[in-house]
């Protein structure tokens, strides 16, 4: 029992390898290849046919097989290593394959054909990405314009929560009125109120205001975040109030003083709220579920669910859809990380 | 500068004038509707958008709610709703026994009940233990924290309709577990459509998908207590048992229990990836509440959206009542963090 917890305790520098440190190593490698691991083997997948997909057991690499162009035919041919009743084996071309017999040539005699029991054969297979999986969906689906629309959600919702997040917390941060209190309160309180306890009549406003199946309907509702504000507003009871003073004794108008002075300070917890914004919209799901019922107006998210939910999943699409939709949230990460991290230990909000 | 510097300067200006543009020509009427109102007004003109949008998306709909749960029909809009009084909550409350589904009036809601109480508790405890030791070994003498730190947190960025994917493809059929159980000479198995491990895969994936979160606010208590009580502790020669129960443990108490009730408030609410990892099934035996809400609300074809909203009032007050405990520890923890 002493033991787990000299493991449970910090370890007390320098004193050499304890059996503790390695069962910390073993937990941190272990952390990295769950955490990492399932990632790495979507990208993986995500690169393989879709007769390679459906293979059990499953290679870790994605393979392609090889081809040749074989005189007299149009369409490359899949190349197989046979072994001949002889005993030997030798590269042929598959023709066609009847059954479990294939009418298979060699490419460098291509008019004699052999017929091979497909048991006597295998393929040959090398290295290969399958990136027809990106390029197809961009075409045969809506994929484009999905990502079009998360973009456009992500950008004009990032740009509004900015702007009028800011607003608010410049007020409530550098007035004195009369219910300054009770607005911050109401604001603060409403951080315990999710989406899914108004999802009803949320939807029945915002068809009120005529923003069902629109891209602003998804948009809009998600802009005046509490979080948002109470995170400026905090930031900018940092800002000295005699800075603002020394501004208005030189005639600056209320908006130069927020627009020039107040902003420009503000910009370290603008860059977190953005952060945080860009990859809360990016991800948003349950809303735009609902809100978006034309197609053409899906989000990736809901695209991608959407497809993923379909009775014959094409998963070689989907898996390449995947990794491009993790993509912007993978580029947050490597460069925008630790302004993520500081802001959550700071504030303890996500 | 160099060439690069003084383009970027460039490119940055041009983007940047249309905006100081718009923000100069805003300036002109904002400037006489300050003389006019002075700056009583003007904090009224910099709260009117944000709280205008606050009104009609969030007030307006949380006050309408209890009126819409008070209604029946299936139209979505609250004039051409009946109004049937308690109803709808009489009939998510009908039941013969609550432990029971099956002698309920309204069945499923009291699955999904049971479904989220029951994952509730698994995940929390899972969550609970598992951050923490992360958390501990972060906070040791480690090379590399902030990358490992890192480590831990990459899943809570991705959206979870990607999580959902991932992990329904690692624990499909052909997937990367069952490749795992193959090549130790077990018997691949259909994870996803057995209830049992329906149920673990979406306690453990959502525990992978948030576990950093939870781990960092922990780390960041660990690395606040004074690193001298250790060092006094290790001249007083005290075991390390007794100084993780005396001193690491009650030290790091407010911020533990700040994660205990966040991610109960969180469990509570449940939704996006067991959606997309198992879709509710097999049969009910994944359905959660907010799953329920959204399908009685909006997705099935017996929709009754008064339904929905009395079942997401029952589960707002769930949630009151789980917030108001936090602010509870939340200043407890506050106060203590005051005494030293």
């Amino acid at each position: 029992m002493s033991g787990v917890m000299t493991f449970l305790t910090r370890r007390r520098g320098g004193r050499g390898w304890h059996w503790t440190d390695i069962v910390s190593w073993l937990w941190l490698l272990g952390g990295l290849v769950i955490m990492f691991g399932p990632a790495v083997w979507l990208v993986g997948s995500s690169f393989k046919t879709p007769a390679q997909l459906a293979e059990f057991p499953p290679t870790i690499l994605p393979y392609v097989s090889q081809q040749a162009k074989v005189e007299g035919y149009d369409k490359p041919l899949t190349l197989y290593r046979v072994k001949l009743p002889d005993g030997s084996t030798k590269v042929l071309a598959e023709v066609r394959r009847v059954g479990i017999v294939a009418q298979m040539v060699d490419p460098q005699a291509p008019n004699d054909i052999v017929k091979v029991n497909i048991a006597d054969r295998e393929p040959m297979r090398e290295i290969g990405f399958a990136t027809e999986n990106y390029a197809e969906p961009f075409v045969h689906f809506d994929f484009l314009r999905y990502l079009r629309n998360s973009v456009f959600v992500t950008v004009m919702a990032t740009l509004i929560t900015l702007l009028t997040n800011s607003m608010a917390a410049f007020a409530l941060s550098k007035y004195k009125f009369r219910g300054r209190d009770l607005t911050m309160l109401l604001i603060v309180g409403t951080l315990m109120v999710p989406l899914s306890v108004i999802l009803v009549p949320l939807y029945s406003v915002v068809g009120a205001v005529g923003l069902l199946d629109s891209l602003w309907g998804v948009i809009l509702p998600t802009v005046a975040t509490p979080t948002g504000v109470f995170l400026l507003r905090q930031y900018m009871l940092t800002i000295p109030d005699e800075l603002l003073d020394a501004a208005r004794m030189d005639n600056a108008s209320e908006w130069q003083i927020y627009w020039r002075i107040v902003l420009p300070l503000a910009a370290p917890a603008l860059a977190v709220l953005a952060i945080f914004s860009v990859v809360w919209r990016w991800n948003d799901f349950l809303w735009p579920l609902v809100v978006l019922s034309r197609k053409e107006l899906y989000t990736l998210q809901v695209g991608l669910n959407t497809y993923a939910g379909q009775l014959n999943v094409q998963w070689h699409y989907i898996l390449a859809m995947t990794v491009v939709t993790m993509i912007p949230v993978i580029l947050v990460f490597v460069f925008l990380q630790r302004y993520i991290t500081s802001g959550i230990a700071g504030t303890g909000l996500k | 500068m160099t060439g690069a510097a003084t383009l970027k300067a460039w490119a940055g200006a041009a983007l940047a004038a249309p905006v100081v543009w718009l923000a100069s020509i805003v300036n002109v009427p904002l400037k006489s509707w300050q003389r006019a109102t002075g700056t009583g007004g003007m904090a009224a003109f910099f709260l009117a958008p944000n709280m205008a949008i606050f009104g009609i998306f969030v007030l307006v709909p949380l006050v309408i709610n209890f009126f819409y749960s008070a209604t029946s029909g299936t139209a979505y809009f609250l004039q051409d709703r009946t109004y049937v009084g308690l109803e709808q909550y009489q009939r998510l409350l009908d039941c013969g026994s609550y432990l029971d589904t099956a002698t309920c009036r309204e069945d499923l809601f009291w699955k999904a009940v049971h479904n989220t109480g029951l994952f509730v508790v698994a995940q929390v405890a899972l969550m609970t233990v598992v951050s923490m030791a992360t958390a501990l070994i972060l906070n040791r003498e480690i090379v590399g924290r902030s990358f490992w730190r890192a480590v831990f947190f990459f899943p809570v960025l991705l959206s979870p309709v990607v999580t959902g994917l991932i992990w329904r493809w690692i624990l499909q059929r052909q997937g990367l577990l069952n490749l795992i159980v193959h090549n130790r000479g077990g018997e691949p198995h259909n994870w996803l459509t057995d209830r049992f491990w329906a149920f673990t895969a979406a306690v453990s994936v959502s525990v992978w998908a948030h576990m950093g979160f939870y781990t960092l606010i922990l780390l960041a208590g660990l690395q606040a207590i004074p690193r001298d009580l250790y060092e006094a502790a290790e001249m007083d020669g005290t075991k390390p048992a007794r100084v993780f129960w005396r001193i690491t443990l009650p030290l790091l108490m407010p911020n533990l229990l700040v994660v205990i009730v966040l991610t109960l408030i969180r469990a509570v609410q449940i939704f996006d990836e067991a959606y997309v990892l198992t879709g509710g099934g097999p049969g009910t035996s994944t359905l959660y509440i907010t799953q329920y809400i959204y399908e009685i609300g909006f997705a099935s074809l017996l929709r009754n959206p008064g339904l929905a909203s009395a079942a997401s009032i029952l589960m707002g007050l769930v949630l009151v009542v789980l917030t108001l405990l936090q602010l509870k520890v939340g200043r407890r923890g506050e106060r203590k963090g005051a005494r030293e």
